[in-house]
């Protein structure tokens, strides 16, 4: 695809530009479907709207809640916000925080259209391409009889249709190439060329954090198409990756893309990550997971951290990668705007999983509380061609920026 | 043929019952309007592309587009285009206008009278 025809301007710009890149910067590996320039533009648009979204449009919810929302809760109460379910319920009836909210879900719900149109009507090729790099490879285990969690199967996740593990014909890929060519629209670009900016930090911070540790096997669970883990496998390319997921279209399509990008050292197996009996106790040096917790339950999510205590070596780190949890030192407001995603991008369990204190559950799994670790990390982008998310102090976008906390330990 | 048709399948429904923030007519129509703005920006783009790939060619430059003035007979041609074209958008409120002059019966009310032995 050739880039920009012209750079020669119209006219002088009225203001310095500060949007999103053109979507033509995105890698194009190989598993990626034929773009037609209106269907670029269209994730051009999307990412325009996101981020108007949230440099234009959300910072008037905040005036809002603070000119009328809070002011009329509190005469009718005679009280503050309890907690920030309240804090929601009060915004809800405000026309500022109502369009927001229109415009963001049905930004959503364009965005989901936009991206399936383009893999759907090439549905046969995509599906084909893959098999062709998957055929035959054993770093591709999938098990057909595995049950799905609840937490997977009831609803799907951030408004995709069909969700991580749904396959409209044998083979099909078409759900984890829609949910990769989007995420540039999502995020506005701030996940960088192949949305591994997220990845790049999390390897960069394992490196400073632990210096001398060369891991030889390192898993990652719940690792959907894997554009986390490919950076990761990247920056350790002696060690032997081994990537889970319950969603078997996830997989294939993440070893194919893997292929394509010259990443040979990460297996794809299809697993429900609170049980993983197939996997030897403390076989794994490194073992962590990258915005997950927050799409499974309070059922799940001690069988994983106790799951992931047994397969870690004596010396070994496990981290978990998300965004920060509800502590009483943030504001209710910042709560409840965080809980936008829960309630109307179908992420139901990201408001209760933010509400633990995530290091007893890892002492309750056997960590001891001596060797826990926390950190924060930001994705790191060509500065060139995106914008970076640590120096982006304009967008916030509660829940959405691409900066994160990390919580872990060493065994 | 495929047997995936993503005329049917690329607007699905994701599961889970869907929230409304507006009055549910509103938003819907937000929706609609916000596909709308969506398709403006993609034709938008496409005639940027156009511009700049003629210019780069040298069939035109941009100025001369900047520059362009009509002559009466094209200018009375874009107006008469223009005229039809907010006639067709603005339909119903021409119809509603000239309901107000009229007392008429509906068809389900003729159909009753027709009907009448």
């Amino acid at each position: 695809m050739s880039g920009l025809v012209s750079d020669k301007p119209k006219a002088a710009p009225a203001r310095a530009y500060d949007g999103p890149p053109d979507y033509r910067v995105v890698g194009q590996h190989g598993m990626y479907p034929q773009l037609s320039h209106d269907e670029i533009s269209r994730f051009n648009f999307l990412a325009h709207m996101n981020r108007h979204l949230s440099t234009h449009i959300m910072p008037g919810v905040k005036e809002a809640f603070d000119a009328r929302v809070e002011p009329k809760f509190v005469a009718a109460n005679g009280r503050g916000f309890k907690d920030r379910h309240e804090v929601r319920k009060a915004l809800l009836k405000d026309s500022l925080f109502q369009w927001w909210s229109a415009l963001r879900r049905a930004t959503m719900e364009t965005r989901q259209q936009a991206g399936r149109w383009v893999t759907l009507r090439q549905a046969d090729q995509l599906n084909a391409r893959a098999k062709a790099l998957t055929e035959h490879d054993q770093r591709l285990k999938l098990n057909p009889a595995l049950p799905l969690p609840r937490y997977v199967e009831a609803i799907d996740h951030h408004c995709m249709p069909g969700s991580y593990h749904t396959e409209l014909t044998e083979g099909d890929v078409t759900g984890p190439c829609n949910y990769d060519i989007g995420i540039f629209a999502t995020t506005g670009g701030m996940l960088g060329r192949y949305n591994d900016g997220g990845g790049q930090a999390i390897a960069a911070w394992v490196k400073d954090t632990l210096p001398d540790l060369k891991p030889k096997r390192i898993l990652d669970i719940g690792a959907g198409l894997g554009h986390n883990v490919l950076p990761i496998a990247q920056a350790f390319p002696d060690a032997e990756v081994v990537a889970i997921d319950v969603g078997a279209p996830m997989l294939r399509y993440g070893l194919a893309r893997a292929k394509t990008m010259g990443v040979d050292n990460i297996s794809f197996v299809q697993g429900d990550v609170s049980d993983l009996a197939d996997l030897a106790d403390e076989s794994f040096d490194m073992i962590h997971s990258c915005m997950f917790l927050h799409e499974t339950s309070y059922a799940s999510m001690p069988k994983i951290f106790a799951e992931t205590h047994r397969l870690l070596k004596p010396g070994g780190i496990v981290f978990h990668v998300e965004q920060p949890q509800y502590t009483p030192e943030m504001p209710l407001f910042e709560q409840a705007m965080r809980d936008w995603d829960a309630f109307y991008n179908n992420e139901p369990f990201w408001t209760k999983m933010h509400e633990v204190d995530l290091d007893s559950w890892m002492v309750s799994a056997g960590f001891e509380p001596g060797k826990l670790m926390h950190g924060g990390v930001a994705a790191v982008v060509d500065p060139e061609v995106f914008p970076q998310a640590a120096k982006d102090t304009k967008q916030e976008d509660y829940g959405r920026k691409a900066a994160w906390h990390v919580v872990g330990a060493v065994k | 043929m495929s047997k995936i048709d993503p005329l049917a399948l690329a607007g699905a429904k994701s599961k889970g019952k869907r929230p409304y923030f507006l009055e549910t007519d509103v938003e819907r129509l937000t929706n609609i309007v916000l596909v709308l703005a969506q398709e403006l920006a993609v034709v938008r783009e496409r005639t940027d592309t156009l511009e700049r790939l003629l210019e780069q060619s040298g069939v035109l430059t941009r100025q001369e587009i900047e520059t362009f003035t009509p002559t009466k007979q094209q200018a009375d041609e874009r107006g008469a285009w223009t005229q039809e074209y907010l006639a067709r958008v603005f339909r119903v409120l021409q119809q509603e206008r000239e309901a107000l002059h009229t007392q008429e019966a509906s068809s389900e009310e003729v159909a009753d009278e027709l009907a009448k032995v």
